[in-house]
């Protein structure tokens, strides 16, 4: 497979000039996120070639799908990028339910759309946490997880999980929402607004914050768009693209939003988006708790899934980016083949273009702002 | 008193005891700064911080000492092992010997040098071939970064802060310690009155030359690992933070010196008796804060959840009821055993004060990378900090050939300083906005 080297520049081949020396970072270091493992070549402190290598992570999910039926391997899909998981499981049960031809009720639509929306929030609040801590911000992590931690109540009042949620079945919701859920919701969402603030004032008008992501990572609309880029990263380098607008999916035809993007694609952009990403978000939900539709919370769709023969591709914006399902159906109980698009595996391929010419302090700063999920790189 | 000690005893026994009592009490200070540490980060991240070992986590530093004690002590395969072992005793004892000159009351001083801050500064200075003998020794590329980025930082960084104290110098006349304070009790302000702008030169140079954030980039963790104690582990890693703790208080111990009067109490000028008797109204002030503080803990003592935790904090309450005592005692005795006793508290105070400082920055501020960090060093903090000397030193001269009130001419100069601070620090924004790749540094 080639997926083992995501970038061409291959630095173990290379030739060392006299004062290079090749840094191994990972696949045990503190801030690359889990188990990514890096090849630096630094002249110095100046990083002049990089490879990405991957796969620590490899759990064969989608080889797992093919041996299970299709409700069966609904719960697999929330372990790949794990602090989204119920965005994870959005995708895959609405990409069955256009296999099998058929649609949630609108109830289960419009809680689903809030619930994915606070996964959003949570996985933002999570990539706002460490990316500070990278560099070297120790406080707003502990804000971030105060925040976080209200959204995983919700979940877990609602299904039982806090994160690898299962939140979602095909067709629909297995559970009705709790007394008290929009209570819930709407109280953190009036009070979001405030917080985010307070992220604010931590950090965006930070003399040392600015200098250290301005400037830093920068990837063009041209290159983004080449590599396939998507989500938070490919919006902040200005490019306009946003699936819930593009190509509307559960209940996001009926609310209004923006979508913020910005122009330089630096990782001072990057953290701009997503910070409005969340603002947005809080006013996606503050719109669908006022009215969310009574009714079934499940389609009629029986006990065994039996798709017809065919094939189906559909995406979903998840918070990193694109997260596509392309499943392929024999007629049988079990899928012939899954295959997973990750936002952030195809994010990271933009790590090399970023990373070139940076210090190392820079490289810490574009891997945390690339918000890659090694459980969804490797799957 | 001092007529009652023989002088052999006053010039060879006092400043040994002296020193086994620095040396024995030192790092059990710097556990307890590290526990302080612990706390002020949680209180300022909305936790609650060690809460278990002891009381509200009051002998966590010694279960840390002692579980760093036995843990494993590796030693890298293709390390210099003699190196390796050098490294951190080096950083330890250069850090430790720094204290000999310091002045933690009047009396209590090990000896008085009259080079006593040249002392200091290059004993401490010293300390950074602790840090890149082990950066080198442990033959590990994190380590050899996290060296090199100390060699760089502490230069760049020293003669700011060098030039910083010399602001100080110039108002002082001396480089004795003793006389330093001595000066600033004469003038009845503290030399912080004189050059607020050298005193924040002299911060953000410390805070540099001792690694804490925000300029903790030799041992930035996400991105070196641990820097050049990422290969320590076990006593010889306590050793190393032993060092950087120690250090930490030797450069708030010179501040404190130099800016914040010594071991003189706030309001120099200020000599108010009780009516009747001789003792001052400011000098309670010391017993006190141990008594209120005796009195926090005792309403505490209830609400430990196990009895021993009960114990513990009524013992640590009855040791504040004691240090009031001694407080309050001391007033009665005679002037040199009050100076020597509320001095030592007032130094100590200060150290903390100081220290508080460098750990608020530390969790309110990200990380400067390491050109930034070069940039603010040689374009900011050097040019800043030869205008104040010669600001200081023109107000000293003004002061003196034409009788102007020193405190007025040297606000005024100081004025003129942050002026040339501000045009500086809006010179720095050019090289930040551009591409980092024109950005030098390394």
């Amino acid at each position: 497979m080639s997926e083992g080297r995501t970038n061409g520049s291959s630095v173990s081949t290379t030739v060392l000039g006299a004062d290079e020396i090749i840094l191994n970072m990972g696949p045990q270091h503190p801030s690359t996120h889990g188990v990514l493992r890096v090849k630096l070549k630094l002249d110095g402190e100046r990083v002049i070639g990089s490879e990405c290598i991957i796969g620590y992570l490899h759990r064969g999910v989608e080889k797992i799908a093919e041996h299970r039926s299709y409700q069966q391997f609904a719960p697999y899909v929330d372990r790949m990028d794990y602090v989204a998981a119920v965005s994870n499981g959005l995708g895959y049960c609405e990409t069955i339910e256009r296999l099998l031809g058929t649609e949630a009720p609108p109830r289960a639509k419009v809680v689903r759309t809030i619930l994915t929306e606070l996964q959003r929030i949570a996985s933002h609040l999570l990539w706002l946490g460490t990316h500070a801590l990278d560099i070297g911000a120790l406080t707003p992590v502990f804000y971030c997880f105060r925040e976080r931690e209200e959204i995983l109540k919700i979940f877990e009042k609602y299904c039982g999980a806090r994160l690898t949620t299962h939140a979602f079945r095909i067709g629909g919701l297995q559970y009705e929402t709790y007394d008290g859920f929009e209570q819930d919701v709407k109280r953190f969402c009036q009070n979001f607004d405030k917080k985010i603030d307070e992220y604010e004032t931590l950090l965006t008008e930070n003399r040392i914050w600015v200098g250290r992501t301005k400037g830093v990572g920068v990837l063009t609309a041209e290159d983004a768009v080449a590599l396939g880029v998507t989500g938070p990263v490919l919006r902040a380098s200005g490019v306009k693209w946003d699936i819930r607008k593009a190509m509307p999916y559960a209940a996001y035809d009926q609310y209004q939003f923006e979508i913020p993007t910005r122009g330089t694609g630096d990782t001072y952009d990057r953290y701009i988006v997503r910070m409005q990403e969340m603002r947005q978000s809080r006013l996606i939900c503050l719109q669908a708790i006022e009215n969310i539709p009574t009714g079934a919370i499940m389609a009629r769709i029986g006990k065994v899934l039996k798709p017809p023969p065919g094939e189906v591709y559909h995406s979903i914006e998840a918070p990193k980016g694109e997260l596509g399902y392309y499943v392929v159906s024999d007629g049988t109980t079990q899928p012939y083949r899954v295959r997973v698009r990750p936002p952030s595996f195809i994010n990271l391929q933009a790590f090399d273009k970023m990373a070139k010419g940076s210090l190392v302090a820079d490289v810490v700063a574009i891997i945390g702002t690339l918000d890659i999920v090694l459980g969804e790189v490797d799957r | 008193m001092n007529h009652l000690i023989p002088t052999a005893i006053q010039q060879y026994v006092l400043p040994v005891l002296y020193g086994i009592v620095i040396v024995a009490i030192l790092p059990l200070l710097a556990g307890y700064i590290v526990l302080m540490e612990r706390k002020v980060m949680a209180d300022m991240q909305a936790r609650l911080g060690p809460m278990r070992v002891g009381p509200h986590g009051l002998l966590q530093p010694i279960a840390d000492a002692l579980k760093l004690l036995i843990k494993e002590d590796i030693i890298p395969e293709h390390a210099d092992r003699f190196m390796f072992w050098m490294a951190p005793v080096l950083s330890v004892g250069m850090a430790l010997l720094a204290y000999a000159a310091i002045p933690f009351g009047p009396v209590f001083q090990v000896a008085d040098l009259n080079v006593g801050l040249l002392f200091i500064l290059a004993v401490s200075s010293l300390g950074i071939y602790g840090i890149v003998l082990g950066g080198w020794a442990s033959n590990s590329h994190y380590s050899l970064l996290g060296a090199l980025r100390s060699a760089a930082q502490l230069v760049s960084y020293e003669t700011a802060a060098g030039l910083g104290l010399v602001s100080a110098l110039i108002w002082a006349g001396s480089l004795s310690m003793k006389s330093i304070v001595e000066a600033q009790y004469d003038r009845g302000d503290w030399f912080i009155a004189y050059v607020p702008v050298g005193f924040f030169i002299y911060l953000v140079g410390s805070i540099a030359e001792t690694n804490r954030a925000p300029f903790d980039l030799p041992e930035a963790e996400s991105e070196l690992v641990a820097g050049y104690m990422t290969e320590y582990s076990g006593f010889r890693w306590a050793l190393y933070f032993l060092g950087e703790y120690a250090n930490m208080m030797v450069v708030a111990s010179i501040a404190t010196t130099l800016f914040l009067g010594g071991w003189l109490r706030p309001f120099v000028r200020y000599h108010d008796h009780f009516p009747g008797t001789s003792v001052e109204l400011l000098d309670i002030v010391p017993s006190l804060i141990f008594l209120f503080a005796a009195a926090y803990c005792l309403r505490l003592v209830p609400r430990q959840p196990v009895k021993i935790q009960r114990m513990v904090m009524a013992a640590v309450a009855g040791l504040c009821l004691v240090l009031s005592g001694v407080m309050a005692a001391a007033l009665l005795a005679s002037p040199g055993v009050m100076a020597g006793i509320h001095g030592a508290f007032w130094f100590l105070a200060k150290v903390f004060a100081y220290i508080y400082g460098f750990l608020w920055f530390r969790f309110t501020f990200p990380r400067y990378r390491f050109d930034q960090l070069m940039r603010l060093g040689w374009r900011f903090l050097i040019p800043l900090s030869l205008v104040n000397v010669i600001a200081t030193a023109v107000a000293v001269v003004v002061s003196e050939e034409w009788g102007l009130h020193p405190l007025a001419s040297a606000l005024i100069m100081q004025v003129l300083t942050l002026g040339v601070a501000l045009w500086l620090a809006g010179r720095g924004e050019e090289p930040a906005a551009r591409e980092p790749q024109v950005a030098e540094g390394d």
